[in-house]
């Protein structure tokens, strides 16, 4: 299918093969609102369509004709949907079709329907589509490091389709390049999840929070990566309040001069939430970050409770993140006394 | 030049969300550096909505739309919404002719997408009446693309039809919890990202269902908190860049939160939406006296809020949670509502009329609706009802800035929505 051919060009009112059809005109009523000033080209197109949808003519020239309604608008749901009953019933072949959305994709990596119309595909194609869809999803992400629809696409085929094998590498490399991507960090974390070549998200724990500390050390501003290692406690709250590289982790940034102590600060009061016992050199850390305002405040609870390291920290953020100065005065105010 | 080769070394190791970022960063600083050089009474006017230029663009639009929107439509209805919205947000209406050809188009449009479905529903309910009210054929639609915008629009169109049951809302509360991320955000799919526009629809969907409490609320919150930015903005999602949009997805997830009983809140307002987990402890803050700050002056992203003191107090059961209360009964907003507010005044209004994305973009019909609604959340983000009006200082620029409240389940303007539950519940 060349869609250079001039041929291609000619308007259906213009072709005999379309001389027994009525277009059927767009109905809005008398006074539309929103109306937009078609072209006579959209206009006559999408008139020979809504008659073919109308009689449910499943032909090849209808096949044709949404292929010119989707070259003039992409976003157009009911289009895409009757080229997939007529591609059902032509028996069309699928891989073909897949080359077809391959075309129209390059300049729509953002349009819903596209990527409906290839998840389509692709799931009739089966399992043989898998290396081709993780390909193509690639081939977006090089140019579009985050495009949503994309990394869903590639979730969707590695769970329904397979091809799991370099999909942590993959991974590895993108956040080589741009370890703020934090659509590879969520893929990574999907991975470790969900992978049936890996043991799952305890299995893999030791290994990612090695991986998520270097991380994080390179880059202490990074939110990615803090999210991340949290997230690798998930639902186990003991571990992340005893594994002493979190803590290790914390007292190292929090001792850095000329570094962003926000998400360090962050995670060591929700550490303290779930119970962690601080230590002596967490404290005198979190105590040195403290303007000497606060803590002529808090000096008489100085020394020892966690609640009072709690509030501490809260009162540093409140300085330290005044863009979210009410959120840490409400987390000031959730901790229990 | 050692200064000069160190900055060249910074750039060469930048990633390139790092250069994005710095990008805009440099933008934004540049708009607000210029605001808080300019003289007072300067600044007062660039503060100022520009109503009449908005209300022009936007009937505009209404009334003809160029071949460039061609790729909208499939989506009218969502013009129809964005723009009918706004205008009732910025306390307008629409003569009485657009408003009949809009009740008629709408009627007339074939609506086997949800989501146009929820945008056609909308925009009826804003023009309100009977005759809007009751053209809209009320019927169940299958989703054509299965995910948490799907959940949202269909709970939300049957909510406010009065036709929400236990059959709809069955299974949909355990898909959209499985939609909530480790981030603490939640996605439009199981192991997606998480996502501005998908934590607003998740939440309101949950809530809509009575199933808040299901997710994991505090990592909620703490991710929503985490995506203002120092542009003063709302992200979408971690480590990308502001967008106006978000200032309603984002915004409004804290609107929706501080509604929750549990948060302080009054509810929704329907008999429908109870939360069942409630502690119904509440216990008042002391008496403060507010400072009333300038609310003319910059935020620079180093700043506090108005420099009110805060008033702590300890929470009377162990599952309450409490946002602080004032004597006047507001709440305090866990976001920076005048850094949001300045930036959709200073950064995302075109003095032309219309909103953008961000300097530098285009303005569309989209985000001038979403900026506005992101705009009336921050004004009335200190309210504890719709009823009362909000203090000056909740206001960033003239008090005249204030837009309508709105439901922040449904985003309507709060009094259609009002009206048009009167009118369902007698089905």
């Amino acid at each position: 299918m060349n869609w250079e051919e001039d041929e291609e060009k000619l308007l259906p009112s213009q072709r005999p093969e379309w001389s027994d059809v009525s277009p059927l005109p767009q109905d809005d009523g008398p006074n539309p609102v929103v109306p937009i000033a078609y072209k006579p080209e959209f206009a006559e197109t999408m008139d020979y369509f809504r008659a073919v949808y109308r009689a449910d003519e499943r032909s090849p020239r209808a096949l044709q004709l949404t292929h010119q309604a989707i070259l003039l608008n992409p976003g157009n749901y009911t289009v895409w949907h009757f080229r997939r009953l007529i591609l059902e019933t032509l028996s069309k072949d699928l891989q073909q079709e897949l080359d077809y959305v391959s075309k129209i994709a390059e300049k729509n990596s953002k349009n819903y329907q596209i990527w409906h119309h290839r998840r389509w595909l692709a799931e009739k194609l089966g399992p043989d589509a898998a290396g081709r869809e993780l390909k193509f999803t690639e081939k977006i992400l090089s140019g579009d490091a985050k495009n949503y629809h994309a990394w869903s696409h590639r979730q969707w085929v590695l769970q329904s389709l397979g091809g799991w094998d370099d999909e942590l590498e993959y991974c590895h490399q993108l956040l080589e390049e741009d370890i703020f991507n934090n659509s590879a960090w969520n893929q990574r974390y999907f991975i470790i999840t969900k992978s049936p070549l890996l043991g799952g998200l305890q299995a893999m724990r030791e290994s990612e929070v090695k991986y998520t500390v270097a991380a994080i050390l390179a880059n202490p501003e990074n939110e990615s990566p803090w999210r991340y290692l949290r997230g690798l406690y998930k639902d186990d709250p003991k571990s992340w309040i005893h594994d002493p590289q979190v803590s290790t982790l914390c007292l190292k940034v929090l001792t850095s001069s000329g570094t962003n102590h926000v998400f360090a600060l962050s995670t060591v009061l929700d550490l303290l939430s779930h119970g962690l016992q601080p230590s002596r050199e967490l404290r005198e850390a979190v105590d040195t970050l403290n303007p000497a305002s606060s803590r002529l405040d808090s000096q008489e609870n100085s020394s020892s409770t966690k609640d009072s390291l709690g509030n501490t920290i809260c009162s540093v953020l409140e300085h330290a993140d005044a863009m979210r100065v009410n959120y840490w005065r409400w987390r000031k105010s959730q901790l229990i006394v | 030049m050692e200064g000069e080769g160190a900055a060249t070394e910074r750039q060469r190791r930048a990633t390139a969300s790092q250069v994005d970022q710095w990008a805009v960063q440099d933008h934004v600083f540049k708009i607000y550096g210029a605001f808080a050089s300019i003289p007072r009474s300067a600044q007062s006017v660039i503060l100022e909505l520009q109503r009449d230029k908005h209300v022009e663009y936007l009937t505009r639009g209404l009334q003809q739309l160029g071949p460039s929107f061609v790729v909208l439509d499939a989506n009218r209805p969502w013009l129809c919404y964005w723009i009918l919205h706004s205008i009732a947000l910025l306390g307008e209406s629409v003569d009485d002719e657009l408003e009949d050809n809009a009740i008629d188009f709408l009627s007339r449009c074939q609506m086997p997408h949800l989501a146009t479905t929820y945008a056609a529903v909308n925009s009826l309910v804003t023009l309100g009446g009977n005759k809007a009210l009751s053209s809209i054929n009320r019927w169940m639609h299958d989703a054509g693309e299965i995910d948490v915008r799907a959940c949202y629009t269909a709970i939300s169109v049957a909510s406010i039809l009065n036709i929400l049951d236990d059959e709809l809302a069955k299974g949909v509360g355990n898909y959209i919890l499985s939609c909530q991320t480790y981030e603490g955000g939640i996605a439009g799919e199981p192991g997606s990202e998480a996502h501005g526009g998908y934590t607003f629809c998740g939440l309101a969907a949950m809530i809509l269902i009575n199933q808040a409490n299901r997710l994991d609320l505090a990592s909620l919150i703490d991710w929503v908190a985490f995506r203002q930015g120092v542009e003063c903005g709302f992200q979408g999602r971690t480590n990308k860049l502001v967008d106006g949009c978000y200032s309603f997805w984002q915004g409004g997830v804290f609107a929706l939160l501080q509604r929750l009983p549990a948060f302080g809140g009054e509810g929704f307002g329907t008999s429908d939406v109870e939360v069942e987990w409630v502690s119904d402890s509440t216990s008042e803050g002391d008496d403060e006296d507010r400072d009333s700050s300038d609310d003319n002056e910059a935020l620079h992203p180093e700043q506090d809020q108005e420099g009110h003191q805060s008033s702590s107090h300890s929470p009377e059961s162990s599952t309450a949670v409490h946002i602080q209360h004032s004597r006047h009964n507001q709440l305090e907003p866990l976001f920076h509502t005048m850094a949001l507010q300045q930036y959709i005044v200073l950064c995302s209004q075109e003095q032309e009329g219309g909103f953008r994305d961000k300097p530098g973009k285009a303005r569309d019909y989209y985000h001038t609706c979403y900026c506005l609604s992101g705009l009336s959340v921050c004004q009335y983000s200190r309210s504890k009802n719709e009823n009362s009006p909000p203090l000056p200082t909740s206001v960033l620029g003239p008090y005249s800035n204030l837009l309508e409240p709105i439901h922040p389940l449904y985003n309507v303007v709060s009094r259609q929505y009002h009206d048009a539950q009167d009118f369902f519940s007698k089905y």
